[in-house]
């Protein structure tokens, strides 16, 4: 029997998951800045919440929508850019760790839509939101990156 | 949790400056017991006295939307007219109200309810007939033992035929409490 979770009450996720986050952005943007990065993060996924499709894997999709505060962050500050989203190793989940190897090579952008949509099931909206573009974005994201894949494959 | 209570309550605030919440709530103290309180930016949309945010959360995801969340600021001003009530400064409220999720009659009845003055009391068929149906007593007392806002929206203001208090949402005590305060009971 399969149950389609209901989205939780945004309290509850925050709670759930607001410690884990503010650890992550720590390490990645120092104490000074994970402040701003905490509440930016959360603004976000505040956003985007009410548009959720399912309630699955808000972890990863949480971490995915930090990953991409961090990267924003060292841009303002004039940093390198080209670091990867990281995304969460989420539960048992198999085939994201399949995919999270595979698609190593691709560019972040395309690699956070292609293990999105097809390691998690995100749907496009949700993935859009966490990589903070439009749905028809991430879905050229993912398209793109799934060519890439296969052309990578095929030499 | 471990995140600092200052940043908790930084992104608290903002969330409500960003207008995206669907509904905001807190605990707020009172004589009567601590109270729960949330509301939308409609208005007033609950208040329990079981001050347990779990009890309430699905159920306020479910009216108002799934971004609920513990705001503080977004209840403020109804803190204060509480604060202000229970004080004995005020007699009236002067809040908004969300009555999403009541059904024509019972908003019909508590409409009715709200105009029953502080001080005053009045019996379950007489607010029945002020809401146009006399024979609706029983049905009214329903709505009151069920009203989403207690205490802004004077349920502990109806009493029996016979001047008994019959019963309260909160428990009888309360609805005495209230009534002592207004100086209907000594």
């Amino acid at each position: 029997m399969s149950v389609v979770a209901t989205i939780p009450p945004f309290e509850t996720f925050y709670d759930a998951h607001a410690d884990e986050v503010l650890r992550f952005l720590r390490r990645r943007v120092g104490r000074d800045r994970a402040d701003d990065a905490f509440q930016e993060t959360f603004l976000r996924a505040l956003r985007a919440y009410g548009r959720l499709a399912h309630a699955e894997h808000l972890r990863a999709w949480v971490f995915t929508i930090a990953a991409r505060v961090v990267i924003d962050t060292h841009r303002r500050s004039g940093e390198p850019t080209a670091e990867l989203p990281e995304l969460a190793h989420e539960d048992t989940r198999p085939a994201y760790e399949e995919l999270g190897e595979l698609t190593d090579s691709l560019p972040p952008k395309e690699r956070a839509a292609v293990v999105l949509r097809y390691g998690y099931d995100l749907t496009y909206e949700q993935i859009a939101a966490a990589l903070d573009s439009s749905p028809d974005a991430a879905r050229q994201a993912a398209s793109t990156g799934v060519r890439r894949l296969r052309r990578g494959t095929r030499t | 949790m471990t995140v600092p209570a200052g940043l908790d309550r930084r992104f608290r605030e903002a969330a409500v400056r960003s207008g995206m919440l669907d509904a905001g709530y807190d605990v707020v103290d009172s004589p009567v017991g601590s109270l729960l309180v949330a509301a939308t930016e409609r208005g007033l949309l609950r208040i329990s006295f079981d001050p347990a945010p779990d009890h309430h959360l699905e159920l306020l995801a479910r009216l108002a939307g799934p971004r609920v969340l513990r705001a503080p600021r977004l209840v403020d001003e109804v803190r204060r007219e509480l604060d202000e009530y229970f004080e004995g400064h005020r007699h009236a409220f002067d809040l908004g109200l969300d009555l999403r999720g009541v059904t024509p009659f019972s908003a019909r009845v508590l409409e009715e309810l709200a105009r029953v003055p502080f001080g005053e009391t009045a019996t379950y068929a007489e607010l029945a007939a002020r809401a146009g149906n006399p024979k609706a007593a029983r049905a009214v007392g329903t709505i009151m033992n069920r009203n989403p806002i207690p205490i802004v929206l004077p349920c502990h203001r109806i009493i029996g035929a016979n001047g008994s208090l019959v019963g309260y949402g909160g428990g009888l005590e309360r609805k005495e409490a209230l009534l002592r305060l207004e100086g209907v009971l000594l």
